[in-house]
């Protein structure tokens, strides 16, 4: 089985993708010829042609919005924010057209698109191209919104994201494009949308995170098992709609709970899970859910953002609080 | 004057004669009484949508009055296998594509089976975020040639909505990539209170095609002739490979924006009464009459024939029940996921 880093499971999950559908096309600024500005979609525009991977116009608004038209006749178009600090525009579309073409027309019209952006810091980008902005997407209805956390969760989930019938944002983390590689089977096997995947077992207290923090979660919860506590850790993955089912369970289970994500804390995706979990495991609680995030700041430049992004120490110390509450 | 200096595109004047040779379908009196039957359609179901909004019966409606022309034209100057995407003023080309007075009357009452059209199941439901469709446009235009279906796409939009960016994106990017898409700008000359002069300092809207590379050109927009004729050469241009354009249709929105405007507040009579001597309809019998293909007892027959056709969808829209509250969440996905349920069955009592 092959080693791939991320960008090259996302590769080779959309050239699956085209091979076995002729409905699939990839629209976006330089996804053709360039491949991507990280390389993503290197080689489709060879090997399938520029009917199908299409070079767009600098325009971030009608990339999404011509892809909602593209899903709408019955195509499966792949449209590609470069970062998301330009996605913006295109929210406009996924909130007022995408989400709510099915709603609206009660199913006679569908809009089976995936819009993928990079998101996330940690690479010393310039400005505007390290945000995370997933929750301000995981609360429209009728959109998922998916953050694949390893090389092979990123190919069998945006595989998936490609052959669901109801638009589908996929923020795939920057810092891990190229951080590390794992065998990943090619097969065109998709992995489930909707299901946290669960990276750990622990029976003393929860951590859930998804997308790039899934690094520093792993590696806190090395750390305390050095120090007797065993940690499980939960990837969300699928964070719009949520398994709650999969999250209530683990915390009703070790009754102790860490909620990691890179976006800003304030209405963060970590407060929604906080709430279902005061909800549904209420009685099972022996310690406040702790939630380490970005701060409620703009992002920070290349020179401050490690002091922005939770690390491996702050989501250990929030453990270590909460196994410390009496 | 047009983008490319020539003048307005019109067969018939507003006293009902003809300023230019007929195109061939117009030869046609049955045609021609067809298009006008379609307008009176329209006029009828805006009446009705206004009496019952009146009355506490139906939600906030956009009213045609006055535009009617565009909105027939433009949806006749179409084929049926083409694909319509049309704002929030539009049900005069909606009817003549078989959207039915009923399911007008069901959207604008409150009700998403409205959109859910037994006709032509491929149009987009109207937009309402202004502008915010032209993409789609391009989008459903680029399905069709990727699939090599000799099909167009038509997007209709106001004149404000040509101050938009998506618009500026969508036109530029169907002249990139020659997507067999038209473009219609219903330019009514107000958008809720902001005259076109206060919208932009160009010269016409056609001319914003300039900028995009592709062809634009300005029509009488209450000569429903010259909008059939000049949308249906546009569309066949497309269709055969000839590329995307724009039409900027010169009308004049007699009535309020909606029932929940009062236009009034923002323009007096002086600046609407000499449009009611262009109006559409008007124009049309005229000619009919002055070519012996319509009297008053046919006129009569007409106006009786449209108010009955929307009366009897209004009863019928009357009588229909609300959807079950459930279906608030069942086509949220096309399948419903454990999350969603959870909710569903909570709202529905059972947990």
């Amino acid at each position: 089985m092959e080693e791939l880093n991320l960008v090259q499971a996302v590769n080779r999950a959309l050239a699956r993708a085209m091979a076995d559908d002729p409905s699939v096309v990839v629209l976006g600024e330089d996804v053709g010829r360039d491949g991507g500005v990280f390389r993503a979609t290197d080689g489709l525009w060879t090997r399938f042609g520029d009917e199908r991977v299409i070079d767009t116009p600098l325009a971030e608004a009608a990339i999404a919005g011509v892809a909602v038209g593209m899903a709408a006749q019955g195509l499966r178009p792949v449209a590609e924010i470069q970062f998301t600090g330009f996605i913006y525009p295109p929210i406009d579309q996924l909130v007022n057209h995408a989400s709510r073409l099915r709603t609206r027309t009660r199913g006679r019209l569908a809009c089976p698109m995936v819009l993928r952006a990079p998101c996330g810091g940690g690479i010393h980008a310039p400005e505007h191209h390290s945000e995370s902005p997933e929750a301000m997407l995981a609360q429209i209805p009728g959109l998922r919104v998916v953050l694949p956390s390893s090389p092979a969760r990123a190919y069998g989930l945006l595989l998936a994201a490609i052959r669901d019938p109801d638009p589908v944002v996929f923020l795939e983390p920057t810092r891990l494009y190229r951080a590390l590689r794992e065998p990943v089977d090619d097969n065109g096997e998709a992995l489930p949308l909707d299901r946290c995947f669960v990276l750990r077992e622990g029976k003393d207290i929860t951590l859930v995170t998804w997308g790039a923090t899934v690094v520093e979660t792993l590696a806190a919860a090395e750390l305390l098992a050095g120090e007797g506590i065993a940690a499980g850790v939960i990837d969300v993955a699928t964070l719009h709609p949520l398994d709650q089912e999969t999250i209530v369970a683990a915390v009703r289970r070790t009754g102790r709970c860490v909620i990691a994500h890179e976006a800003p804390l304030s209405g963060g995706w970590g407060a929604e899970i906080a709430a279902r979990l005061a909800e549904h495991a209420f009685a099972s609680l022996l310690a406040p859910i702790q939630r380490v995030a970005g701060y409620d700041t703009v992002m920070p430049l290349p020179r401050l953002e490690a002091h922005y992004l939770p690390s491996t120490q702050r989501i250990a110390a929030a453990a270590r609080r909460a196994m410390g509450f009496a | 004057m047009t983008a490319s200096g020539a003048s307005l595109s019109r067969f018939i004047g507003p006293d009902g004669l003809a300023v230019a040779a007929l195109p061939d379908f117009a030869r046609d009196a049955a045609e021609l009484v067809r298009l006008y039957r379609a307008m009176l359609l329209t006029r009828a179901f805006d009446e009705k949508a206004v009496a019952l909004q009146r009355t506490g019966r139906l939600g906030t409606f956009a009213v045609s009055l006055g535009q009617e022309a565009v909105s027939v034209g433009v949806a006749a100057g179409m084929r049926a296998e083409d694909v319509f995407l049309p704002s929030f003023r539009e049900q005069g080309g909606q009817l003549w594509r078989g959207v039915t007075p009923l399911e007008l009357f069901l959207y604008w009452g409150g009700d998403e089976r409205g959109s859910d059209f037994k006709g032509p199941r491929q149009d987009f439901p109207i937009c309402i975020p202004v502008g915010s469709h032209p993409p789609h446009a391009v989008g459903v235009a680029m399905a069709f040639k990727l699939r090599r279906e000799p099909r167009v796409a038509v997007c209709v939009l106001g004149d404000g909505a040509t101050s938009k960016g998506d618009f500026a994106e969508a036109i530029n990017m169907a002249g990139v990539w020659n997507a067999p898409a038209v473009f219609v700008v219903n330019n009514n000359r107000w958008a809720i209170s902001v005259p076109l002069a206060r919208q932009t300092a160009a010269r016409s809207l056609a001319q914003k095609a300039v900028a995009a590379g592709i062809p634009g050109e300005q029509v009488d927009g209450n000569d429903v002739v010259a909008v059939r004729a000049t949308v249906e050469r546009a569309v066949e241009r497309a269709r055969g490979g000839g590329g995307p354009s724009l039409v900027e249709a010169l009308t004049y929105r007699l009535g309020d924006h909606t029932t929940a405007d009062d236009a009034s507040r923002y323009r007096d009579d002086a600046e609407v009464s000499p449009h009611w001597a262009e109006e559409p309809v008007l124009r049309l019998r005229r000619h009919l009459t002055a070519t012996g293909a319509w009297d008053r007892a046919r006129e009569e027959q007409a106006i009786a024939a449209a108010a009955a056709a929307v009366n009897a969808d209004a009863d019928r829209y009357l009588a229909t029940p609300a959807q079950p509250r459930e279906t608030i969440f069942d086509f949220t996905y096309a399948a419903m996921p454990a999350d969603l349920d959870a909710q569903r069955r909570a709202a529905l009592g059972g947990a």
